[in-house]
């Protein structure tokens, strides 16, 4: 029970029909930590997401979460996680303190502790002022922190949101994020799938999947010192014509235009990266400052998800 | 407890939305009474006042006694006296007259003739309720105060028994229960389930302890209620308004109209599992809708179908329901005079919810 995780899977597999969404997933998420899931839409996040609170029945392998058995009796689960929803799933037709009221009583929530853990959520997650307001006529912020207060309201172990932040502005984000910092810290393990860099940097940990494979993970730190890429910076004038020249030279694995500048992905095997780049740029007459980067989380991402012959270079 | 507490949580939001829903409900009082006066009122199979035309040949004392004793019958309404048969032809071919009544010059000998017809009635047989009582009409009995008596009229004479004065209400109210109870119970309860899955409500209810029997109680009840008060609605009403009875005891009513809700509940559960949008369930429905109004027997007469008809009109739930309400309310029957068909309901009832149960737990997987 007391195990330094709270969700430990093994080979777990989803097949719907002729697609693998999830293929032979290891997971390690250890306790109180921010894990992350970064990868595309269509990478299996929410469906390894539904497998870890009992929605969908896993094809292959296991998984313990907070020692329960999946699958199994997902129902011993259910008042131990929270979970979040993709799209918005509360009652639009009901006001934030009449969708607060009916998340306790589905959850049994002691009857004497409810108005005041109610006022407390309220209070916590700025909503006093729209307490009356119907949900469905809420900003995308405010509905984001009314799913985030139903989903603690019964204080869970584990919550799992799935992509929360797709619908809000960047400083509600921000918020959003100082907030699970404060559950993390209480001792809720929280378990978030994103697509956004920024956010998957904040993370303890993160897995990386790609077409239902998990093709990295760790801390943001460690996955940005083990990419094996060296990562060229190249300022040029015209960094469309840098790009075209460098694209399709053999040992570069990939080229993206930030702004004005570019980031070469080159194998780690080529021993002098800078004057490979210089060399081509070279060729086509192109002026252009180069310098060695450290690889972003970004850079990782790009390098993980490419084909292997693209890895290969 | 806990269970009990979440079944509660679970049909007092469902009664919230609903109350707030204003549009649905509307619906489901104003349907109700909608129908009830529309179908009252509008259809009526015992037609009175047909436009009618006269065509006098003879214009003797005994024609004008007879033109008058078929006024006197209030079938007919005579708006239009001329002066030959043609006339009549031209008048309704002009859709102004559905009965023509043409006497010849020599009305007066041939009414004591057996072999030849006194009058000819022109009919617009293009509407077959209309030819009907032109046949009414024909069986007339021509007697006069002169003693002549026209030949072959009806022997059989006519009892009515249940609903002496003809009344049309009286027949198609109780079947009127039929058709808004399946309409509550089976487009309601779908359209609400599937809304849930729609806004995706129902992939956070799944998520909480919640149980899939829960949900599917919690959602249900409300409607059932509702079912039962519009049925109250109909039989107030219908007395009120239509003079319709319940001769038989209301207690079997309301049994055979549980055992019917149950029956079209499951039918909308098991289609909310089928169906992905609010749209294919309305669509559904009105599917099953219109073989049931015109199948069942709660316009037309059953015998009357064809025989492929009748057996569609078997396998249909309100069929069976229409004849038990039509028997309790008209005939003072009791279930017991009629136990094959509440047997019926019972089973469709049984089997929809073993389908409907078995779909609805596989789709929260």
């Amino acid at each position: 029970m007391n195990s330094e995780f709270a969700i430990r899977a093994r080979g777990l597999t989803k097949i719907f029909g002729e697609l693998r969404a999830v293929d032979h997933l290891d997971l390690d998420v250890p306790r109180a930590a921010i894990y992350g899931f970064l990868g595309p839409n269509g990478s299996g996040k929410s469906t390894t997401i539904r497998m870890l609170c009992g929605l969908l029945t896993p094809t292959e392998g296991s998984a313990d979460v907070l020692g329960t058995k999946i699958p199994g009796k997902a129902t011993l689960l259910k008042p131990k996680i929270g979970y979040m929803t993709q799209k918005f799933s509360l009652f639009g037709d009901m006001t934030v303190l009449e969708n607060l009221q009916f998340i306790a009583e589905i959850y049994s929530y002691p009857q004497r502790e409810r108005a005041v853990r109610i006022d407390e959520l309220l209070e916590k997650y700025d909503l006093v002022q729209q307490r009356k307001q119907f949900a469905g006529t809420m900003s995308g912020g405010q509905k984001q922190r009314l799913a985030l207060a139903c989903a603690v309201l019964h204080k869970p172990e584990l919550l799992l949101l799935d992509e929360p932040t797709s619908a809000v502005d960047p400083q509600s984000r921000r918020d959003f994020w100082a907030n699970l910092f404060r559950l993390a810290e209480a001792g809720t393990t929280i378990l978030v799938s994103t697509h956004y860099m920024d956010e998957a940097e904040r993370c303890h940990r993160l897995a990386i999947l790609d077409r239902g494979v998990k093709v990295a993970d760790g801390s943001p730190l460690e996955l940005q010192a083990s990419t094996g890429m060296h990562v060229v910076e190249v300022l040029a004038d015209d960094p469309y014509h840098a790009q075209t020249a460098l694209i399709d030279v053999p040992m570069v694995a990939s080229v993206t235009q930030l702004g004005i500048r570019l980031r070469v992905l080159i194998p780690e095997l080529v021993d002098d990266p800078l004057h490979l780049v210089k060399q081509n740029l070279g060729k086509h007459n192109i002026s252009a400052e180069t310098r060695i980067v450290g690889p972003s989380l970004e850079d990782v991402f790009v390098a993980v998800t490419m084909k292997p012959e693209q890895r290969a270079a | 407890m806990k269970s009990l507490s979440r079944l509660m949580a679970i049909m007092r939001k469902e009664v919230r939305q609903m109350r707030r829903d204003r549009l649905t409900f509307a619906m489901i009082f104003g349907i109700p009474l909608m129908q009830l006066l529309l179908f009252g009122y509008a259809i009526n199979t015992d037609v009175r006042n047909l436009a009618t035309a006269v065509a006098d040949e003879a214009n003797t004392h005994l024609s004008r006694e007879f033109v008058a004793r078929l006024n006197a019958t209030q079938v007919t309404n005579i708006e239009y006296r001329v002066n030959t048969a043609d006339e009549l032809e031209r008048l309704m071919q002009a859709g102004e007259i559905s009965i023509g009544v043409a006497i010849p010059h020599d009305f007066d000998r041939r009414v004591t003739d057996a072999a030849r017809a006194a009058v000819h009635l022109l009919v617009d047989g293009s509407d077959p309720t209309i030819a009907g009582i032109a046949d009414k009409l024909r069986r007339m009995p021509i007697a006069f105060d002169t003693g002549a008596v026209a030949q072959g009229q009806g022997q059989i004479e006519v009892r009515p028994y249940y609903n002496p004065e003809r009344r049309t209400p009286m027949n198609i109210i109780p079947g009127l229960i039929g058709v808004i109870l399946m309409m509550t119970m089976m487009m309601f309860t779908a359209v609400a389930i599937v809304r849930e899955r729609e806004r995706g409500n129902l992939e956070l209810l799944i998520n909480t302890p919640v149980t899939s029997a829960e949900l599917m109680v919690g959602k249900v009840m409300p409607y059932i209620v509702i079912g039962l008060v519009q049925l109250a609605l109909i039989l107030v009403a219908g007395r009120i308004l239509f003079d319709v009875p319940v001769r038989g005891s209301v207690i079997d009513l309301y049994l055979a109209s549980g055992v019917y809700i149950a029956a079209n509940l499951a039918l909308g559960l098991f289609f909310s599992t089928a169906v992905k949008t609010q749209f294919q369930a309305m669509q559904l429905t009105f599917f099953l809708m219109l073989p049931s109004i015109l199948l069942s027997g709660f316009v037309f007469p059953f015998d009357g179908m064809p025989v492929v008809a009748q057996w569609l009109g078997e396998a249909l739930p309100i069929t069976h329901f229409i004849r038990l309400t039509r028997g309790i309310m008209l005939r003072e029957a009791n279930l017991g005079d009629m136990p094959g068909e509440l047997i019926y309901l019972a089973v469709f009832a049984v089997i929809a919810t073993t389908a409907a149960g078995l779909r609805f737990s596989k789709r929260l997987d």
